[in-house]
């Protein structure tokens, strides 16, 4: 019998391994990983989504198993037996999710700084890094000793760790307002629909007008709010080429829901068209700049399409479209 | 570890004790803790249908993508006012103050609380806070959502609906630090002689965890709520960038006592479901110090997380770092008590009535809470789904799967002992499928709308979207419908019901030893100790016999 009951166990218990093993590897929860960043980010998902899902199953489980197995007969008035306790068991069941939690939390920890940490050395050393994200992705070890080489908690450069990248990173300002992201190339160039070249290092700086906002992109698995009056920032290296969606995730008003615009990665051929395009455009006619970017005529655009267009356009006197609203 | 089963002892003193409180006193300035505990929680369910309405129509109004029901300006004031009532004036005072009065006494031999005037003055601040956030309407709702994050609070075109807002959560925050510091006093000095602190029942170790949580953070929280009245108000920039101020200092303040307020809220049902498990599972609790401890292990860690609300605040790395560790770390004493409770039914008597289903219901669903909350704890993964319908899924798996879920526990296993009267089983059951069957609907699928790109706090979103939008409104109507039975079933019951005895469940703690409902004093004479809270098994069935037989030749 208690041979019996351990074979059970360890057969449970590898069904429940390999379950949540398939299910890390085809939950199909997450949209497609346009960035580098994206796919250490579906790692740690995918990993720490086995643990939860293993640890579902099994409670679950057991509260299912009671309730057939354990449900009181009809005419039994007995009590069940008097346990208070076992030691060893509770034991087991402290120590086990300790060790997991601070795995996860080591894990997360790497995988951070890799998708995030470099962007404070970035902010140390101005030109900006070619950070190896696909070194960590290949690694297969959690803890990559150049990543945590290369930066401490304080997100302090230590020297000599990291290559120079030097002209590689192209830096775009972004400016967030009630509705509407305004991307900044050059002097000149500014755009309402946000354009980078595949495999090319991008950084946002960003800066909100009036109240927070957030820029996110599924696709990226980034996100960071943007602040009235002070500058926060966002690194992402594009791999797929494709349209994705830049959402503002940070209630920022009415029209909170509208204030949505397009991601364009493109080859950085039709970077280099696109951005001389701009160029000719802007030179025109500074104004013009809203109605180039939307790929729809303003007849097509639904109202908050095209309120968050105005908006653009009037920049400052944003609030006063609030009011009238 | 004794206690009495026989509430006539001592009866001489019987003669002078009033027996029955009269119906009009639940609607006076009462100082019966008792009295408060119904108060309390008719009020706060009445709150809690306001709640529901106001979620229904942000349900209705995302079951299509664009925005054609509300206007969006009144969009975000009904998903503000919807966060804030169920927070401010249903979970928190529901299970602080209804439970917390109604039990604590009752279950530590006392014959009421340490200060009932204070008591009830904690109570009737809750009245005009309600009132006043419900007058709100007719001015144009608070719409910065329950965070209120400032720029957009001060700036905001609803400034009387704002500044009600602020005043409200003053006010039900006073009432929170009062009850706390009457729950920490009660515990700790009011127990009767025999009891020490480890023959008290979990629910007490939980309202004080609880209590220690919300004396701590609260002021904070009035604190910021009197600086961002200040900024909206009169014009300082203690918030206002545009004047020097710091955003996000607000937010640090905002979550020091927010995210506690989660264990406020979720604590206290631990200890419902520690009290609701044993009884109707025929079993000792398992682990009862480790369920103790556990409790204030959360309270302890639960005063260090509060900046994982914040990683995409642009917070320093070594802060994210940090919090993300703490974060990550309450997941264990949360694990040790949900694999106490599996531990508890194993092998035990399941009578699945209406409490031990709900109880049960809670394990499995605020499980899937506490899951996504160690995703969550996470930074990276965090940075994702920060402000998305992951993060709306998640937390309703903890405040409604657990909270909600845990009330109903505690409604079904406690009515008739506040009331003299049994609940109807089969409505129970109906009640108790309805609501699993809605939970599930509402809210399992926005964790896939959050990872899939949808973020919170939008009238319009993408229109791929809809049909996974469409499912959680028809569980939201599920949802909806689910409270119609219990709503009949609890008025007709409470005038109606077949009569209650004094202890329907064969439950072993103080409460039970007294009639149904008890006495204003609670007990004709002294209760006496026979037994330790959770001596239930078949081992301890013949010792029970005997104590009871001993006290009743004492007397």
């Amino acid at each position: 019998m208690k041979k019996n009951n351990l074979i059970s166990v360890v057969v449970i218990i590898g069904l429940v391994f390999a379950a949540s093993i398939w299910y890390a590897r085809n939950n199909g929860l997450l949209p497609v990983a346009a960035g580098d960043e994206a796919v250490l980010y579906d790692g740690l998902f995918n990993t720490i989504l086995a643990i939860a899902f293993g640890f579902f199953l099994i409670v679950e489980g057991v509260l299912i198993y009671s309730i057939i197995k354990f449900r009181r007969r009809k005419g039994d008035d007995t009590d069940g037996p008097a346990i208070h306790e076992n030691l060893s068991l509770e034991i087991i069941w402290t120590a086990i999710p300790t060790v997991i939690v601070m795995w996860v939390a080591i894990y997360s920890f790497d995988v951070y700084t890799a998708m995030q940490g470099s962007q404070n050395l970035d902010a140390m050393a101005h030109g900006g890094m070619h950070h190896t994200v696909a070194k960590h992705e290949r690694g297969g070890m959690p803890m990559s000793k150049a990543t945590l080489a290369s930066s401490n908690s304080d997100g302090t450069l230590m020297a000599g760790t990291m290559p120079a990248g030097g002209d590689d990173v192209i830096a775009i300002n972004v400016s967030a307002m009630q509705f509407a992201w305004i991307f900044n190339y050059t002097d000149e160039i500014a755009t309402a629909e946000l354009h980078v070249p595949l495999g090319k290092k991008v950084r946002l700086n960003m800066n909100a007008v009036d109240v927070l906002h957030a820029f996110w992109v599924p696709q990226l698995r980034i996100k960071q709010d943007v602040i009235p009056g002070r500058e926060t920032f966002l690194e992402f290296t594009p791999r797929v080429v494709g349209e994705y969606p830049v959402v503002c995730a940070e209630l920022c008003g009415s029209y909170h829901g509208g204030m949505r615009t397009t991601m364009v990665i493109d080859t950085p051929e039709d970077y280099q068209a696109w951005l001389k395009e701009q160029q000719e455009v802007a030179s025109n006619d500074p104004e013009a700049i809203v109605a180039t970017n939307s790929r729809s005529s303003v007849s097509q655009m639904s109202e908050q399409e095209y309120l968050a267009g105005k908006v653009a356009q009037l920049g400052g006197e944003h609030q006063h479209m609030m009011m009238n609203h | 570890m004794t206690q009495t089963l026989t509430p006539t002892q001592n009866s001489g003193a019987s003669g002078t004790e009033p027996t029955k409180t009269p119906w009009w006193e639940f609607f006076t300035f009462s100082v019966d803790h008792k009295v408060i505990g119904i108060q309390y929680l008719v009020t706060s369910f009445v709150f809690y249908l306001v709640g529901g309405a106001l979620a229904s129509a942000v349900r209705v109004e995302l079951a299509t993508p664009d925005s054609d029901l509300v206007d969006p300006a009144f969009y975000n004031s009904l998903f503000t006012m919807h966060g804030t009532v169920m927070i401010f004036l249903w979970i928190v005072p529901a299970v602080t103050g209804g439970f917390g009065n109604y039990l604590i006494p009752l279950m530590i031999g006392a014959r009421d609380m340490a200060f009932p005037r204070l008591n009830a003055i904690a109570f009737w601040l809750t009245i005009p806070a309600g009132m006043l956030l419900m007058s709100s309407f007719f001015f144009g709702p608070a719409s910065t959502g329950w965070t209120a994050y400032p720029p957009l609070s001060i700036l905001t075109n609803e400034h009387i609906g704002q500044a009600i807002w602020i005043s409200s959560i003053i006010l039900v925050g006073t009432s929170s630090i009062l009850a706390a510091v009457n729950f920490i006093v009660t515990i700790w000095a009011m127990r009767m002689p025999e009891m020490d602190l480890f023959s008290m029942p979990l629910f007490c170790w939980a309202m004080m965890a609880t209590s220690v949580l919300a004396l701590l953070a609260t002021p904070v929280l009035a604190g910021a709520m009197v600086l961002l009245g200040f900024d909206l108000l009169i014009g300082t920039n203690f918030f206002n960038p545009t004047g020097g101020g710091d955003p996000v200092v607000y937010q640090h303040l905002f979550w020091f006592y927010s995210h506690p307020a989660v264990y406020v809220m979720v604590l206290p049902v631990f200890g419902i479901i520690s009290e609701v498990l044993p009884p109707h599972s025929r079993k000792p609790i398992f682990g009862y110090k480790a369920i103790a401890y556990s409790s204030m292990m959360i309270c302890a860690l639960g005063l260090f997380v509060w900046a994982h609300h914040m990683f995409t605040s642009g917070t320093p790395d070594w802060l994210r770092v940090f919090f993300m560790v703490a974060t990550l770390l309450v997941a264990v004493p949360t694990g040790i008590k949900v694999f106490s409770w599996v531990a508890t039914l194993w092998g035990g008597k399941l009578r699945l009535e209406s409490p031990l289903l709900f109880a049960m219901g809670f394990i499995s669903t605020f499980l899937i809470g506490g899951l996504s909350g160690v995703m969550l704890g996470s930074t990276p993964i965090d940075i994702h789904v920060h402000d998305t319908y992951f993060v709306v899924a998640h937390f309703h798996y903890v405040l409604f799967g657990g909270s909600v879920f845990g009330i109903y526990a505690g409604l079904y296993h406690w009515f008739p002992k506040m009331t003299g009267r049994m609940l109807n089983e089969f409505w129970g059951k109906v009640h108790f499928v309805l609501t699993f069957i809605g939970m599930h609907l509402t809210f399992g699928p926005m964790h896939i709308l959050g990872l899939q790109g949808m973020p919170r706090r939008v009238a319009q979103y993408d229109p791929q979207f809809a049909p996974i939008n469409v499912i959680c409104t028809i569980g939201a109507f599920v949802l909806a419908i689910s409270t119609i039975p219990f709503v009949i079933n609890a008025v007709y019951s409470w005038f109606k019901g077949e009569q209650a005895p004094d202890n329907p469940w064969d439950a072993l703690t103080l409460e039970w030893t007294t009639s149904s409902p008890p006495i204003p004093h609670n007990w004709i004479g002294e209760p006496v100790l026979l037994n330790g809270p959770y001596d239930y098994g078949e081992e301890y069935k013949d010792a029970r016999k005997e104590a009871i037989a001993a006290s009743q030749a004492a007397t």
